[in-house]
């Protein structure tokens, strides 16, 4: 119903940079779509071209498959959060979250009603007399919220939701966000530079750098199969190895060892090797079959997990394992991984080698 | 399907270039009748023989240069050069920045009730409306029952007939610095605590600490200031409320000489040439003044 | 306490005594000599007595020339707000083509085109256009002075103001002109209170601008009465001249104060980029 498409968008700012050069994108309704990527990225400008708040240059943008490429912000059926909230600090909450109402001229009474029901939604009970200065950074980022839902947008748009809250709060709000999308149901596209945060979140995750888009997928997906360096360098908390490698008949030779390799390529091509901490495998007794050998360098605590970091020939392979089970620094260890998570990269072009097997 | 289209006027009200230069249109208008045109229509009344009464009122004839060469050999035109020298000199350059700077400088130790005193007394002598502050004086310089003379016991000592200039220096100077010592003020604050303390650590004086730490930064700020006030001061028509230009043109400055050649001698050709001149003035300092503040950002 | 430290001290306070005479003696009379039964040009301790006050509710013209003065500011003030306010807006957010130029011109304007380099091009124009003993005329002239400072006051405002609040407002569907009645006017409120306050302040103490262009002592405003009265001289005007001066300065500070206390006092320092 309230997709959103979007075909050969670009838009460039007059000094001739490409901020969003050339994207496809489809967000089916109801999804919670993350646009991710470093800053600079072009996902603010993409979100605010989709608002109409920057012109596309080219290509369009259909909302609910009505063309709205040139159509004015307000006649788009969007809503949006924007970074500071941009509440207006003269008027209180109650006057705040039915703003957009008043605009289209509805009655008071029915204003009074929606700001309590929306107040209501996003527990902002009793706060409906306040001014924005006169709250919580949370409770500011709740009546943007319930500004945004009380428009009754057909999709909402939200820029940078929690880069705003300090970080304890922001995992409370991160977890409210997402129930209320899902109660909503409403299609949401939101805009962020943490990876943790889309991973968290999002249905579909679509990766952005300089204007283009590098990899569209469900988080699962961009964590364990990114389809370039850039994306797997940028998803996961812990940075994924990447180490020069050549495939040979019994895997692929990396670091002083072998790694088992599913994929069907041509023994001798260079590549580069990836594998993430989490999938690696760390061994103290004998060594069996293809693996790498190194010393402990140093381990970090990390919680539950330790992020030990081992010297195989003289490059440093990061692994995760269970806290209890972190080796003392000077032990010889031995890592070892499943074929299907050791991803092979093209080393000219750092894409994904294909016909690798789908985790 | 790429389809291509002009980039539409964007800014955030949707206000778009055809209003935004309707909102500008009366500012610009009023700007233009009340700043602009006369500033030009100057060079052309200066080079006339334009004048308030008589034949030259109703029918003036174009002059060429000779306004300009007059005031070459004008001894008076002279003599209101060297005052406003004088007074740019004494009050602005001299008195304005050096008490503005120390009073500056001395407050920012003092205790909060001694600074906000000194802070709101200085303040006050900025904002008074200047014809109140020029009766202040007048009656505090007054011959018979003035009050310097009473502090002085010079009863009879007519200051500003005796006097002018020095007169119009102190008037000046207890009048603008108000403005110095707040631009010093926020710039001392700009001067990093941890530098005047590491001077302090390694045993600086008072003087070697504003000689080699606190002049260095605040160095843009007392050029800058220095032109703005210069400016502000050679332009000012106060001496005319104090002494009128006299006695005998002993206090005449340039603005006080303009307005007593157009409105008392009716030369109204002769006075905007001067005029010209003056506006060149402000006009090569201004340069300067914008040149500096522009390396500095 | 070293020796120095006493003597450095005692320097320091003699200092700000002599600092503080300097600024406080001559604003004395201004204190005492509305309020004394002989009132001369020196300070002493006054003979109280309102008998000043009252002569100078009854002079024919004081009250007269504190409304023209009154109707000349309020004009100014508002007109400078209103038009600053339009242009700095449209100048903030549009980018309007050769916009820095401009900005650099009024900027430039600003300090060049002072009163006294203008004031004979000034008199002769409004003399020509036959508005010589016209407020109106006196409140234009301020008008077209203050506008290049107020516009560069306002934009440094404006500018400093989120774009996040009018685009949220957009977005939501509000006209330009919702936009700016609901959203940009409310947020810049201060800003143009300040600005309002600084236009009244400075035609209030303008003395250039009427002492030209008006002529009728009817139509004058305080500024030039009051050296009007100064000329006459006489023992009369010693009654009515420290009350008149007075009354006169108390807009001033109290809108001085009521600026710095709701705002906080902001420093414009006459011309910056």
């Amino acid at each position: 119903m309230a997709g959103i498409d979007i075909e050969g968008l670009a838009t460039v700012y007059p000094n001739g940079v490409r901020a969003v050069d050339g994207l496809d994108l489809h967000v089916a309704d109801g999804e919670f779509f993350a646009l991710l990527g470093p800053s600079g990225c072009g996902k603010t400008t993409l979100l605010r071209t989709i608002a109409g708040l920057e012109s596309a240059s080219e290509g369009t943008v259909r909302i609910d498959s009505v063309d709205v490429t040139r159509t004015e912000p307000g006649k788009r059926g969007v809503a949006m959060v924007f970074q500071d909230y941009a509440l207006f600090p003269h008027m209180n909450v109650a006057e705040n979250i039915t703003y957009p109402l008043k605009v289209r001229r509805v009655a008071a009474a029915t204003r009074a009603e929606t700001a309590e029901r929306t107040a209501g939604e996003l527990s902002l009970n009793g706060l409906l007399e306040r001014r924005p200065g006169q709250l919580s950074g949370g409770q500011q980022q709740r009546v943007a919220l319930a500004r945004a839902i009380a428009s009754q947008g057909k999709v909402l748009l939200l820029d940078e939701p929690l880069s705003n809250l300090d970080a304890r709060l922001r995992l409370e709000a991160r977890t409210f966000l997402k129930k209320l999308q899902r109660d909503l149901g409403i299609t949401t596209v939101f805009v962020t530079h943490d990876q943790a945060e889309a991973l968290a979140l999002a249905d579909r995750i679509a990766v952005m750098e300089s204007g283009k888009l590098r990899q569209l997928g469900t988080p699962r997906e961009v964590f364990a199969r990114p389809v370039n360096t850039f994306v797997a360098n940028f998803i996961g908390s812990t940075p994924m190895n990447l180490l020069p490698g050549v495939v040979s008949s019994s895997g692929v030779s990396a670091a002083g060892g072998t790694l088992p390799a599913a994929a069907s390529i041509p023994s001798g091509a260079e590549v580069t090797v990836g594998i993430r901490p989490e999938y690696l495998t760390l061994s103290t007794g004998d060594a069996i079959g293809p693996g790498l050998r190194g010393t402990v360098v140093v381990a970090e605590n990390l919680g539950v997990q330790s992020l030990v970091s081992v010297d195989c020939d003289g490059t440093l392979i990061g692994v995760t394992v269970p806290e209890e089970q972190e080796p003392s620094v000077g032990k010889p260890v031995f890592l070892t991984a499943p074929p299907d998570r050791v991803l092979l990269y093209d080393r000219e072009s750092g894409e994904l080698l294909a016909r690798q097997p789908v985790a | 399907m790429a389809t291509r289209f002009k980039h539409p006027a964007q800014d955030v009200a949707g206000l778009g270039t055809g209003r935004a230069l309707g909102f500008l249109a009366p500012a610009m208008l009023l700007i233009a009748a009340f700043l602009v045109f006369p500033a030009i229509w100057t060079i052309y009344i200066g080079i006339t023989n334009y004048r308030l009464t008589g034949v030259e009122a109703v029918s003036p004839s174009m002059v060429g240069l000779t306004n300009y060469t007059r005031a070459l050999n004008d001894a008076l035109f002279h003599n209101a050069l060297w005052l406003t020298m004088l007074f740019v000199l004494g009050s602005a350059i001299v008195g304005q920045n050096i008490l503005g700077f120390t009073l500056a400088w001395i407050l920012r130790r003092a205790r909060p009730a001694v600074r906000r005193t000194v802070e709101a007394l200085t303040l006050l002598a900025w904002i008074l409306p200047s014809t109140v502050v020029a009766y202040l004086w007048v009656a505090f310089f007054d011959r018979d029952t003035g009050t310097l003379n009473s502090i002085l016991g010079t009863t009879g000592t007519a200051w500003l007939i005796d006097y002018p200039m020095v007169c119009l220096v102190v008037f000046n100077t207890w009048r603008g610095t108000a403005f110095s010592m707040m631009l010093y003020s926020s710039a001392l604050q700009a001067v990093p605590p941890s530098q005047l303390e590491s001077a302090r650590m390694v045993g600086a004086s008072g003087w070697q600490t504003l000689r080699d730490i606190v002049f260095p930064h605040i160095r843009g700020h007392v050029l800058t200031n220095t032109l703005l006030i210069s400016l502000w001061t050679a332009n000012d028509f106060s001496p005319f409320l104090l002494t009128k230009g006299g006695p005998n043109h002993e206090s005449e400055t340039v603005p006080v000489y303009i307005y007593n050649v157009a409105l008392q001698g009716g030369e109204l050709g002769y006075s905007s040439a001067i005029s010209f001149l003056l506006l060149l003035a402000n006009l090569l300092v201004s340069l300067i003044y914008l040149r500096l503040l522009r390396r500095r950002a | 306490m070293t020796p120095a430290y006493v003597v450095r001290r005692i320097g320091f306070y003699v200092l700000i005594c002599a600092i503080t005479v300097f600024f406080a003696v001559p604003m004395l009379w201004i204190a005492s000599a509305p309020f004394d039964k002989n009132p001369g040009l020196g300070v002493h301790w006054p003979d109280w007595t309102f008998e000043n006050v009252r002569k100078t509710l009854d002079h024919p013209y004081a009250l007269h020339s504190m409304v023209n003065s009154l109707i000349i500011c309020i004009t100014t003030a508002l007109a400078v707000t209103a038009f600053a306010a339009l242009a700095s807006y449209a100048l903030s957010r549009v980018r309007i083509p050769g916009r820095d130029a401009l900005l650099y011109g009024l900027l430039l304007l600003s300090s060049v085109v002072t009163g006294t380099a203008a004031m004979v091009p000034i008199f002769v124009m409004i003399y020509q256009l036959g508005l010589i003993d016209s407020r109106f005329g006196v409140a234009l002239v301020m008008t077209g002075g203050l506008l290049p400072a107020a516009i560069f006051i306002l934009k440094d405002f404006v500018d400093a103001v989120p774009k996040s609040y009018e685009e949220s407002a957009r977005v939501f569907g509000a006209s330009t002109l919702q936009i700016l009645r609901d959203v940009v006017l409310p947020v810049a409120r201060p800003g143009l209170a300040t600005i309002m306050v600084w236009a009244f302040v400075n035609s209030w103490g303008n003395f250039l601008v009427p002492f030209l262009l008006i002529r009728s002592i009817d139509l004058q405003p305080g500024a030039v009465l009051m050296q009007t009265l100064t000329d006459e001289g006489g023992s009369v005007n010693l009654q009515v001249l420290p009350v008149f001066s007075l009354l006169f300065s108390i807009p001033v500070v109290v809108l001085y104060l009521l600026v710095n206390s709701r705002y906080g006092f902001r420093f414009h320092g006459g011309i910056k980029s």
